[in-house]
């Protein structure tokens, strides 16, 4: 737990001042009669985030939080293999969308967590992953007139535009 | 009487066939929302926000008032039902309300929830209408240097009385306004922390991204890991007759239902506290006002009632900055703030004169929002039963699915689906190291308009920083947020110093 909370403070310290030399493009200084430039706000304000990340580890090594007293796990194996498993999946449908569209991707995702990780009937699965891409249909293109993204499914649509639209 | 007036107007519009549908639209899916494990009224609100395009803005924060509310009964249900806390907010109600489950009066338990949250929502709401008209007609006077004092005073609430630990509050509200800072320079117009030269970050980080990404797919990934072994359903036999009874009974738990209802209500409007700590408070001071201290814990029913009250008068409480200072008092609020500056509408005292009747419809829709929420809570007790015995494999990708396509339709911007997975993976792993994550969604969404008046009364005051200390209102303000910052620093002191002398 206590190396977790290290790694993660020493991650944002870094980003932090990453921030900062990005806030540097802009004048970062005072303007006479004016106040602030514009990065000054997120200058400062990621010189205070940097701070704070030291101001955590030096908590952090001198054990004065709960969590770096911790002598927990940061996650258990099995809890992890399944956070883990849903991360990745959620990655491959945002990953797959850009190439196959909403309409094949979140049926996919969805028949991956029904079927892999919760173990549930094929005929459950399946009845999820047909409905689930009809309403979305429904609800967000025809009655909410937004567009998903499709992919090269764009073109199977075109009928049902003529439908609908 | 012309707040009167102006409330029958707002009833009219409430009562509005298509606003009526969606308050008991809303206060429905609020309820099942808020009897599932893990959700509670901020996951619904910002999950289903990009839902409510589709209607006109008063229609849509009518639709998630609704849910705010029925997430606040519906949280009892699965306190009771399974030991586990339908949402943060319902924390306190496990304490007595399992404990009466396990001893074969979940029924009961479940109907004491109900009308006390109706009490504690009734009596909220009708403390908000006599207070919100006057409060914007102060606020009305506020200029830039005070807009910028209150929300200094807003964080300041986090650090001194947020209760975690507060290098990473801090650092929840830095990130917060840094990420707000992305996308254009608001006074000189030019591109500012565009990282790698990616256009997507050119509109800014829009506040749902974040708010989904944490509230959304960092609460469901939280969810999964920690409800990973199975958990026992307790048996409720609800009858008529049962609700009838009880309802009579109500009147022994009058007591502690007034007092959570007025406590939750005036916790409920500083920005850090809420509905969590509200009913938490509220069980604090039942069990030590009773004559009978020792049976709490064991399933006294004041035990459920007080902080049920206490929950459901926060949200209302909650609203009353929101509404009147364009600060929000919740995170379930800063989202509800979010969604009204996308909606066109400028938050602040300014929408009681100009937005008259979306004020008022929404206030007089709470009214409806919480007669609903108690009946459609006591009608489908057995329909919400039957919720929690529903698989969690089954829901998690249907919200998965949900974030994924609400991250996505109010930019259309395939960018902001990737930014919202960061997010919930980030504030999934900050989470399991105590950072607090509502400041940092309070800070996104405040953010542009703290800059914004900031740099306003500088202009103002030709770079003077003294601006915020000398005017009457900011001054004060500056003053009591400064002390609060300072808070935890001298109870330390103070603790040490005692610490010596024994």
């Amino acid at each position: 737990m206590r190396k977790a909370d290290l790694l993660m403070a020493i991650v944002m310290g870094f980003f932090s001042v990453y921030l900062m030399w990005k806030s540097t493009e802009l004048e970062i200084g005072w303007i006479d009669e004016e106040g602030p430039g514009g990065g000054a706000f997120s200058f400062w304000l990621s010189g205070a985030m940097l701070l704070c990340c030291v101001w955590i580890i030096v908590r952090s090594v001198r054990r004065e939080t709960a969590v770096s007293r911790s002598t927990e796990q940061f996650i258990s194996l099995p809890a992890f293999k399944t956070v883990a498993a849903v991360v990745l999946a959620l990655t491959a449908m945002v990953g797959l969308t850009h190439w196959i569209g909403m309409y094949l991707s979140i049926p996919l995702f969805l028949a991956f967590y029904l079927r892999v990780l919760g173990k549930h009937s094929w005929l459950q699965t399946g009845l999820v992953v047909v409905i689930t891409p009809v309403v979305t249909f429904l609800f967000f293109e025809i009655a909410l007139r937004k567009t998903l993204p499709k992919g090269f499914t764009e073109e199977w649509f075109y009928p049902l535009y003529d439908v609908f639209m | 009487m012309e707040v009167i007036n102006l409330l029958l107007g707002g009833f009219a519009i409430a009562l509005e066939p298509t606003n009526l549908m969606l308050i008991v639209l809303g206060c429905t899916v609020g309820l099942f929302i808020g009897a599932m494990p893990g959700l509670g009224s901020v996951n619904g609100v910002a999950i289903l926000l990009p839902v409510t395009f589709l209607v006109p803005p008063t229609g849509a924060i009518i639709f998630l008032g609704a849910i705010y509310y029925g997430a606040m009964y519906g949280g009892a249900i699965s306190s009771i039902m399974l030991g586990i806390p339908g949402a943060s907010t319902a924390v306190a109600t496990t304490f007595d309300g399992r404990p009466m489950a396990l001893k074969g009066e979940a029924d009961k338990a479940l109907i004491v929830a109900a009308t006390a949250s109706f009490i504690g929502g009734t009596i909220s709401v009708v403390l908000f209408t006599m207070f919100a008209p006057p409060l914007a007609a102060v606020a009305l006077a506020f200029g830039a240097p005070e807009e910028f004092a209150l929300m200094c005073l807003a964080f300041a609430t986090f650090i001194g009385l947020g209760g975690d630990d507060i290098p990473k509050t801090f650092f929840s509200i830095f990130i917060g306004l840094v990420l707000s800072a992305v996308g254009l320079d608001i006074v000189s117009g030019q591109p500012r922390l565009i990282f790698g030269d990616i256009t997507g970050f050119l509109h800014g980080i829009n506040f749902l991204v974040l708010a989904i990404g944490i509230y959304g797919i960092g609460e469901m990934l939280w969810t999964i890991e920690t409800n990973q072994k199975g958990v026992q359903i307790s048996q409720a036999n609800v009858t008529f007759k049962g609700i009838v009874t009880e309802f009579v009974n109500m009147g022994s738990k009058l007591k502690s239902t007034l007092m959570g209802s007025f406590l939750g209500f005036f916790v409920g409007i500083l920005p850090a506290a809420g509905a969590t700590p509200g009913s938490l408070m509220a069980y604090g001071v039942a069990r030590s006002m009773s004559k009978d201290p020792k049976s709490f814990g064991k399933g006294n029913p004041e035990g459920v009632a007080a902080p049920e009250a206490a929950n459901n008068a926060a949200s209302t409480g909650s609203m009353l900055p929101m509404l009147t200072l364009g600060i929000p008092g919740s995170p379930t609020t800063a989202i509800l703030l979010g969604g009204m500056v996308i909606w066109g509408l400028e938050p602040g005292p300014m929408l009681f004169v100009e937005h008259s009747d979306f004020v008022w419809g929404l206030i007089a829709s709470l009214y409806a929002a919480n007669l609903f929420a108690l009946i459609i809570n006591i009608a489908f007790i057995p329909a919400f039963i039957a919720v929690l015995k529903l698989p969690f494999t089954l829901l998690a990708p249907l919200i998965f699915v949900l974030c994924f396509i609400g991250g996505y339709v109010p930019t259309l911007d395939m960018h902001d689906v990737w930014l919202m997975l960061l997010f919930g993976v980030v504030g999934y792993l900050m989470r399991k190291l105590d950072y607090p994550m509502a400041p940092a969604v309070l800070a996104i969404v405040l953010g542009p308009l703290a800059e914004t008046s900031m740099r306003q009364s500088l202009l103002i005051a030709s770079g003077e920083v003294s601006i915020f200390f000398t005017r009457p209102i900011s001054g004060p303000l500056m003053v009591i947020a400064i002390a609060l910052l300072l808070w935890p620093a001298l109870k330390l002191l103070l603790k040490r110093a005692r610490s010596k002398t024994a």
